[in-house]
């Protein structure tokens, strides 16, 4: 029964047919289509959106610009933001004041970390394994957190309102402490160091120790050891930390506006929020700008230490490495990285905590003691009839809010990240492959405060076309609807969650895969039966990893966010600038609390590298 | 049970041309080895059998069954090839028992549990490792984890077995072990195998045929046996035998359908008898002759058609002795049997059957003349 279809001529239909059949058979063509189409309806078009709005005069804006029509092309916008009488408060000083803030924080915080990873790594430093947790532990904490403890310190008269701790005492910190810059920057380097404690130490790490070794029997000293052989060993870690914190401290919303705003200190982020409020074609000028920034400081990095950073690694995992003697500055050296965690870490928490008992807010004395913040009926005469936390429903509802938002982001996040892991780890030399990579990384260039403002543009009206007389809704308005928080935060976090998504895949084999092709089973069931199972630690520990971040997260969703979709740091947010700051306390140390019980979840139960989430 | 041919199979990555023309025959029953150094294109070749990758040009057909048509993009799925293979990384799921990589394929295409359990059984009895059918593979070694891996390929007997350097993970032992064994499961399945190596000793000891690949492309198709006493160039020579052939350079020159090569070896006259397609009809031309180091005939003392030659060093290992030697310029290796003893500079006198010699064309590196082997 021999099939002569080998003997049969060329049939250009066959082809044809049989290359339709090939691609829609081949469940990577499909989903790589299903992820591309996506990703541009996600990033793209809303960039796109954003992009138009600025350029296009809206209704409420008519009276501003004469003989204009709404809809019609305008360079109002960013004439308005770049060359009118308002720019130099809209914009030029806010840049100004950001640029400042970002270099100095990275100055400083890239110094520190360096500093303790090398302390970490390469010295007898006595009670590493105490102090590896403890310097990450700043990190963990949400930035703004860390502002609210720092007003409850140095908060003065000056403002109004309740003084902090230091006026208790009858010390009365100056303006420039308690309020703008310096606070910024010194409340920001507390928190950003961690980038680079990350990152450099795990350079060091990485350099082996025979290379300083050689260096010493060549009769090289230690500080010419450290300069000329590990210092450019470490160089393009400390590079990219550099970069790194540059762009965070830039984009970074929450800190400079509890420090700032009150003494109308703007940078570029509260200025985006701001002016959003009032006129969007402004305000998205201006994330524009802030995302041209963001660009520009990473294709930098690409450029600058893109090819330098291969070296970084060469010489392998040192097997052993001596440690150098820090000898009679062992102790100083120890009571002073006690002291900065006292600072950084113990002295928020205990101030935040010991302020949710105080009935009058800047009272240290023991009769002000009260669990009312907590526990307390609701009473007129106290931060106008709020209850405590715990009696309060409109709390409950923001813990029930942010667990809502936490728990479905991050597992439809990490699912999709796995999804583009595994397109990314099979298709890496093809083309498609190469696209979503560089599609699904466009997140990652955008600070969150812009990308939220992003969001803002493509929800806040439907957009409708007209398809053989159908109406179809291509865009529907999600403006204050939890789906747009959901998909914010799911499409901003997609870049960690691919890259973790890829490394999980890598590390499968295909032939693990080929071998289930082999045997005759189809895609759904080797993903379901080979690659999930064998992906599965991974998965939990990216899952754990990202509803961390999203669960400290304002920034992003702090322009889309309305009262009754509100989450706990919203609730933080909104409590503290009107000026009710037990209250404001109470829910960050439920904050705290939450954030370190799904730390330790993650850490104990997933094996999850806290590193992981850069 | 199956013939598979392949014709005229190209395939590249991007711009590489990985394979070029490879045409291939393998007979119902056969142990086709494909054997090359590495990045030769014999792995290309294999994963093109089994459907894992698709040339961009070529058909194949399995028992006159049409599987791959790259002029009409027709690529029958792996699965419904009726073959399997044995990855040289083993592929066995990390988190599946030994029982249960086994019977994966057989759930997959939905048996019954009985039959499940008596054919997962019986493969894994053939290998010897029902005993560790609860195990996981994290929990077996190297050698067991092969025998699983072999296991999992013949459980749901394939008319085709495609193995992939199967045993180049093994240490020196065990991969003797697993070479007679794999010779013993051919013979008692009578399965057609497709075998890849870059190791000419498994090759020579299993195949039934070789296919020698350099570069994408098969240079020579033979049974082992002849592969090694007449191999088609000078490559394929220097690839093939352990320790290797020795080269010497001579001159030939063909006149009246007898080619007369002169040579360190001395001068030796050969009949139109022994030429092969690639010899010229007349003229001279630079040669090499070849010649294997225990066609070597080494003696102390002078005789008959021997030439003198001077001991380099003695090697002794036992069970044989590498004796290398020199006449003039020309350096080579002998081997003898057994325990020898030779001082360095020593003289000895050597024969060499002529019928056994190799003649290459230098220039063109083709065979001109061919071994006798019925001449020892």
């Amino acid at each position: 029964m021999s099939n002569q279809s080998g003997a049969l001529p060329f049939s250009r239909r066959r082809r044809f047919k049989n290359r339709l059949r090939n691609i829609f058979t081949n469940p990577y063509n499909l989903i790589t289509l299903i992820a591309v189409i996506l990703l541009a309806y996600l990033i793209v078009v809303p960039l796109m959106e954003m992009i138009k709005t600025t350029v296009t005069l809206a209704k409420s804006d008519l009276r501003r610009v004469k003989g204009g029509t709404a809809g019609e092309f305008t360079w109002y916008y960013w004439n308005r933001l770049l060359f009118s009488d308002v720019s130099r408060n809209l914009f030029w000083v806010p840049l100004k004041n950001s640029l400042i803030i970002a270099v100095c924080t990275s100055v400083i915080s890239i110094t520190m970390g360096s500093l303790i990873a090398w302390l970490m790594v390469r010295t007898d430093l006595p009670g590493k394994k105490f102090f590896s947790l403890a310097v990450i532990i700043p990190y963990m904490l949400p930035s703004w957190c860390k502002s609210m403890a720092w007003l409850s310190v140095f908060r003065n008269e000056t403002i109004g309102g309740a003084a902090g701790f230091l006026s208790y005492l009858g010390i009365q910190s100056p303006d420039w402490l308690a309020y703008g810059p310096v606070a910024i920057i010194i409340v920001l380097s507390i928190h950003y160091y961690a980038y680079a404690y990350l990152l450099v130490s795990a350079a060091l790490r990485s350099v082996n120790s025979e290379l300083e070794e050689m260096g010493e029997i060549v009769g090289a000293g230690k500080m010419l050891i450290l300069r000329k052989i590990t210092f450019p060993l470490v160089l393009p870690a400390i590079l990219s930390s550099v970069i790194l914190t540059l762009s965070k401290s830039m984009g970074t919303f929450g800190v400079p506006s509890f420090l700032g705003l009150k003494v109308g200190y703007y940078t570029i982020s509260t200025s985006l929020y701001s002016t959003i409020q009032s006129q969007k074609g402004t305000g998205f000028a201006i994330s524009l700008v802030l995302i041209a920034l963001a660009s520009v400081d990473i294709f930098i990095n690409q450029r600058l230490i893109g090819s330098r950073k291969s070296y970084a690694t060469i010489g392998g995992k040192g097997g052993r490495s001596t440690l150098l003697s820090l000898g009679k500055w062992k102790a100083p050296i120890v009571i002073l990285l006690v002291l900065f965690l006292l600072v950084a870490v113990v002295l928020p928490l205990v101030i935040l905590l010991y302020q949710t008992f105080m009935l009058r807010a800047g009272d240290y004395g023991l009769d002000n003691f009260t669990l009312h913040y907590w526990l307390g009926e609701a009473d007129p005469n106290i931060s106008d009839g709020l209850p405590g936390v715990f009696k309060s429903p409109q709390f409950w509802m923001y813990v029930k809010n942010t667990l809502k938002l936490v728990g479905l982001t991050s597992i439809i996040a990490t699912i999709c990240g796995q999804m583009i892991g595994y397109i990314n780890s099979r298709g890496r030399h093809l083309r498609s492959g190469k696209l979503v990579e560089q599609l699904v990384f466009i997140p990652y260039l955008i600070p969150s405060i812009a990308f939220g403002a992003m969001y803002l543009a493509m929800f806040a009206t439907p957009t409708k076309i007209n398809l053989f007389g159908l109406e179809l809704t291509l865009i529907p308005s999600l403006y204050g609807t939890f789906t747009v928080l959901v998909l914010v935060s799911i499409v901003k976090h997609l870049p960690f969650a691919s890259r973790a998504g890829t490394s999980n895949m890598l590390q499968i084999s295909t032939e693990l895969e080929e071998a289930g092709q082999l045997a005759g089973a189809n895609f759904v069931t080797r993903f379901f039966r080979i690659v999930f199972p064998l992906a599965k630690n991974g998965f939990m520990s990216g899952l754990m990893l990202i509803l961390i971040s999203i669960m400290k997260e304002l920034d992003l969703i702090v322009i889309l966010m309305t009262p009754t979709q509100a989450t706990l740091p919203y609730m933080a947010y909104t409590y503290s600038t009107s000026g009710f700051q037990q209250p404001a306390s109470a829910v960050a140390i439920v904050m705290f609390v939450m954030v370190f019980f799904f730390y330790w979840v993650a850490n104990k139960f997933f094996h999850a590298d806290i590193a992981g989430g850069l | 049970m199956s013939r598979i041919v392949l014709k005229n199979i190209n395939k590249y990555y991007g711009s590489n041309h990985v394979l070029k023309d490879v045409d291939l025959t393998i007979e119902n029953g056969e142990f086709m080895t494909l054997l090359g150094p590495s990045g030769c294109g014999k792995t290309t070749t294999l994963r093109v059998v089994a459907g894992l990758e698709k040339p961009q040009g070529g058909t194949i057909t399995m028992d006159d069954k049409l599987i791959v048509n790259a002029e009409e993009l027709f690529f029958e799925s792996p699965a419904k090839r009726g073959l399997n293979l044995v990855f040289q990384s083993y592929a066995l799921w990390p988190h599946m028992t030994v029982f249960d990589n086994v019977a994966f394929g057989l759930k997959v295409a939905k048996l019954s549990k009985t039959e499940i359990k008596k054919l997962v059984d019986s493969a894994l009895s053939r290998m010897q490792i029902l005993q560790y059918a609860e195990r996981y593979p994290s929990e077996l070694s190297g050698g067991q984890q092969q025998r699983v891996a072999i296991a999992r390929a013949i459980a749901g007997s394939p008319s085709l077995l495609l193995l992939d350097e199967p045993l180049s993970n093994l240490d020196a032992k065990l991969r003797i072990d697993m070479r007679s064994e794999l010779k013993r499961l051919h013979q008692e399945m009578g399965t057609t195998v497709i075998y890849v190596t870059h190791d000419q000793v498994e090759a020579l000891t299993l195949s039934t045929r070789i296919a020698i690949f350099f570069e994408g492309r098969i240079e020579q198709i033979a049974p082992p046996m002849e592969l090694y006493q007449n191999p088609a160039t000078l490559r394929v020579a220097e690839f093939i035998g352990n320790p290797r052939i020795n080269l010497i350079d001579g001159d030939a020159k063909v006149e009246n359908g007898r080619m007369t090569v002169t040579s360190a070896l001395g001068t030796h006259v050969f009949d139109r008898a022994q030429f092969t397609a690639a010899a010229p009809e007349s003229g001279s031309f630079p040669c090499r002759l070849g010649f294997r180091p225990e066609q070597i005939h080494i003696s102390r003392h002078d005789g008959p058609g021997a030439v003198a030659a001077r001991v380099y060093s003695g090697m002794p290992a036992g069970s044989e002795t590498l004796i290398q030697l020199a006449i003039g310029s020309d350096a080579f290796l002998g081997k003898q049997l057994g325990i020898r003893h030779y001082q360095a500079d020593e003289q000895v006198y050597l024969t060499i059957h002529e019928s056994l010699l190799n003649v290459f064309d230098a220039k063109t590196g083709a065979l001109v003349k061919l071994a006798d082997s019925s001449a020892e």
